[in-house]
């Protein structure tokens, strides 16, 4: 059985009048980098919010369909008895932090759950070296950047080691770099200790190489989902205006203007001048 | 970066800071029954500069001192109308006795802030919910604090942005008589609320996706454990309340005219 | 036209924020300033409508120094839009909210009416005239932040982060609006570091760090080059990623546009001979 399996899912919000998702299905299989892209209002938020039963514990509405995440039904669990297996990060890392100190936020989960303290040093401090902020584990949130507060949120998650991560927009209000360290982070989290790994974004251009199984959403449905390169190949992706990687946007130009790079579609720069070298006979 | 940070919360580490705040706390109500307990000049200055050693240990000199300004205008009262009491009361009379007790009534009021000024300037905001945490409070209680403590200068600096924006907007704060003046604020304040709610929303999300309420038993990463300079301050407490109990049921405190022969 | 002559700026936790910046924009202009979280660039811009003023320099606009005007009246001239429009909304309907700072200026209730329609069909945003702001989705939400802006038709606009949390048909529709703008000689200043966007618009860039001025040219220059961007802490676009990667095959680095690149690896191609 995969990992998590969506079957026929439809919900609605409290006093909507129409589904923020509809009749969606879905498979994810433990290990995989999933992205879940698609414009803003097209439901990946709130799909996000059914892996760990946010959606409809908490906010209520509602919903038909089965949600099944690690072989456990989450519409009948409590969101606290999917934290040990879904850890959630969202979009504003100013809000998700809530301790005075970043090891205290990073325990809060295991607190939580009543870990002994010897458990839960062990696995706090594993945790912040993880994610790269163990020698700032004793500041408190205002003295550090909103890159490093996005660590301790992700750290805060993965302390209670969770077979997934959901993160929903994590960088959106990060610099390109302490973005593409957060991906860093997320990527070798996925390769190294095989978590399997949700990522919503609208940014393509940053996170489109780290994907094997991408998923475009577009008014509540999943409209596209497989192989990102066949999808972002795909004249579709356009029109429902996510916005592809620049470079494969110029792979296609030109091959349209007869310049064919191979059957490779190029997820990033160095795919792209990798393949343009070998066509120039450079390598 | 901006107009708040002060009121923002950081880690500072001193032998003082480093007490239990729990013993701490026991020592601020030794010093409050001790205060009690005397009338006179002379036990309330001992009092009074027994404490000095924590404020300089802990290097608060300079918002000790802030604080003991903001008392010195009750204080004033408090001597005041002290002084004017005695005199009416007394029929109309005047007496060195009575210049001295106004004066220990207003070193009590004057030791008693003392001595809470020293708690709240040498505790850290993580100290003292670590503390709240671990005695009987419920833990509710303990978490509201700290986030209060971590939220209020978020929430300060928001209000500013919001009066930027709306400033931006042609808004001017200070026009108009005391009825337009409050109106004035209306587009600040319905901002920061439908924000306030916002932010707690995705509080409540976060704190639900990671496992709140999961067992009835919490547990916490920090055990607070008594340490050295803890006993020690301990033992302090205990000379502090024998002594004054012995001067206060065995010796009679001469007053300080008396040195005076008045 | 915007002049900052050696722009100092401390806040009262006595944090310098601003270490002597000089900048000149002119009528018309398009500036992007970019640099990381921390650099002072929204400190900086705030200079321009007098939301703060210089501890030392001068900032002028138009000729007057900011220190000798209000807000209220710099306001006229020159429209700020904040990064998250809930931080300006309040209003019952999208209608009152883009009226509210044309009363402030004590326009007549015939011409707000006029601005009002004129600013929602600018941003298509007609058909929510009577709607309450706090039912509109994040982008529609921007957009009415935008048009309560641009109902009073100010000279010069500053943006601040526009495109943060906008998907990428928002943010394509956002640099047409910007080129329109553009077009009617505005001036426009957005702080941002939403790189690909920067390249897209190819605006003036100026690049701050620690509070001052460590850059500032066209685009293709200042957004090839690596080691200024790196001190920024912003990546190269992804065009010029690819090109940097080429220069063995004696091509330009400075390439950051889509159409110029494609040109140039065609050619390449051609000289090639393959």
């Amino acid at each position: 059985m995969a990992l998590i399996e969506i079957k026929n899912l439809s919900y609605t919000y409290p006093g909507a009048s129409n589904p923020s998702i509809h009749d969606v299905s879905l498979k994810i299989e433990k290990g995989e980098f999933v992205l879940i892209t698609g414009p803003s209002g097209c439901g990946k938020t709130t799909l996000c919010r059914c892996f760990n039963g946010l959606v409809p514990h908490f906010y209520q509405g509602e919903i038909k369909g089965e949600v099944t995440v690690s072989g456990i039904n989450v519409l009948e669990k409590h969101t606290y008895d999917m934290a040990k297996h879904v850890g959630l990060v969202f979009q504003n890392p100013e809000n998700q932090l809530f301790a005075l100190s970043i090891e205290k936020d990073v325990a809060f989960g295991l607190e939580n759950l009543g870990a002994s303290r010897e458990e839960m040093r062990k696995k706090v401090d594993w945790t912040l070296k993880q994610t790269g902020i163990y020698d700032i584990r004793e500041r408190s949130p205002h003295e550090i950047s909103g890159g490093q507060q996005q660590r301790v949120a992700i750290a805060s998650v993965l302390a209670m080691e969770p077979d997934i991560i959901v993160l929903d927009e994590p960088t959106s209000f990060l610099d390109p770099l302490s973005a593409e360290k957060i991906f860093e982070v997320i990527y070798r989290l996925n390769k190294e200790q095989g978590i399997t790994v949700i990522l919503v974004e609208h940014r393509l251009d940053l996170t489109a190489k780290y994907t094997d199984h991408l998923i475009v959403m577009d008014k509540g449905a999943i409209r596209l989902e497989g192989d990102p390169r066949d999808i972002l190949s795909n004249e579709e992706t356009r029109l429902i205006g996510v916005g592809i990687p620049k470079a494969t946007l110029l792979y296609q130009m030109l091959k349209k203007e007869g310049f064919n790079l191979g059957d490779k579609t190029p997820l990033s720069s160095d795919e792209l001048a990798d393949q343009l070298l070998e066509a120039y006979g450079q390598r | 970066m901006s107009v708040f940070d002060g009121l923002k919360f950081r880690k500072v580490s001193s032998p003082i800071h480093n007490l239990d705040p729990r013993i701490k706390f026991v020592y601020v109500i030794c010093i409050f029954v001790a205060a009690i307990m005397f009338k006179s000049i002379i036990p309330l200055a001992a009092l009074f500069v027994m404490q000095l050693p924590f404020v300089f240990v802990a290097k608060v000199q300079k918002q000790w001192l802030r604080s003991m300004r903001g008392a010195a205008f009750l204080a004033a009262f408090i001597f005041i109308i002290n002084i004017v009491t005695r005199f009416f009361s007394a029929g109309y009379v005047f007496t060195a006795f009575d210049i001295e007790e106004a004066t220990a009534m207003t070193l009590r009021f004057i030791v008693l802030v003392e001595s809470f000024s020293v708690f709240f300037l040498t505790t850290s905001p993580d100290h003292l919910g670590l503390a709240l945490e671990q005695s009987k409070v419920p833990f509710e209680f303990a978490f509201a604090f700290t986030t209060a403590v971590r939220f209020v200068p978020v929430l300060a600096e928001e209000a500013q942005t919001i009066m930027d924006a709306q400033k931006a907007r042609g808004l001017e704060l200070e026009k108009g008589n005391l009825m337009k003046r409050i109106r004035n604020y209306i587009p600040v304040l319905i901002p920061l609320i439908v924000s306030a709610i916002r932010r707690s929303l995705e509080l409540a999300e976060a704190m639900e996706s990671r496992a709140w309420g999961a067992c009835k038993k919490r547990t916490n990463l920090y055990a607070l454990k008594l340490h050295r300079g803890d006993y020690i301050l301990l033992a302090l407490i205990i000379v502090i309340l024998v002594a004054a109990s012995y001067f206060f049921v065995f010796v009679s405190i001469p007053t300080v005219a008396s040195f005076f022969g008045l | 036209m915007i002049e900052a002559e050696n722009v100092h700026y401390s806040y009262p936790s006595k944090v310098e924020a601003l270490k002597g910046v000089s900048l000149t924009v002119k009528d018309g202009e398009f500036v992007a300033i970019m640099g990381q979280n921390g650099a002072g660039k929204s400190t900086f811009v705030k200079h321009f409508n007098g939301l703060l003023k210089p501890t030392v320099g001068t900032m002028k606009i138009d000729g007057v120094a900011t220190t000798q005007s209000s807000v209220a009246a710099l306001a006229r001239n020159v429209g700020f839009v904040f990064q998250n429009p809930d931080h300006q909304l309040f209003s019952e309907t999208v209608e009152e909210e883009i009226g509210f700072a044309l009363k402030n200026f004590g326009f007549d209730s015939k011409v707000v009416e006029e601005r009002v329609t004129w600013a929602l069909e600018l941003l298509s945003i007609a058909q929510y005239r009577k709607t309450s702001p706090f039912l509109l989705s994040g982008g529609e939400r921007k957009r009415v932040a935008l048009a309560s802006v641009l109902a009073w038709d100010p000279k010069t606009l500053i943006l601040d982060e526009p495109t943060i949390g906008q998907d990428h048909e928002q943010k394509e529709r956002l640099r047409q609006f910007i080129m329109q703008l553009q077009s009617q000689k505005k001036t426009i200043v957005a702080v941002t570091h939403d790189v690909e966007f920067v390249a897209e618009c190819n605006p003036r860039v100026v690049l701050m760090k620690d509070g001052k001025i460590v850059a500032d040219g066209v685009g293709r220059e200042i957004l090839t080059d690596p080691a200024m961007l790196e001190l920024s802490s912003i990546v190269l676009p992804q065009v010029a990623q690819v090109f940097t990667k080429l220069s063995s095959l004696g091509l330009p680095k400075d390439v950051i546009d889509l159409y110029e690149a494609k040109a140039l690896l065609l050619k390449t191609k051609a000289r090639l001979g393959r």
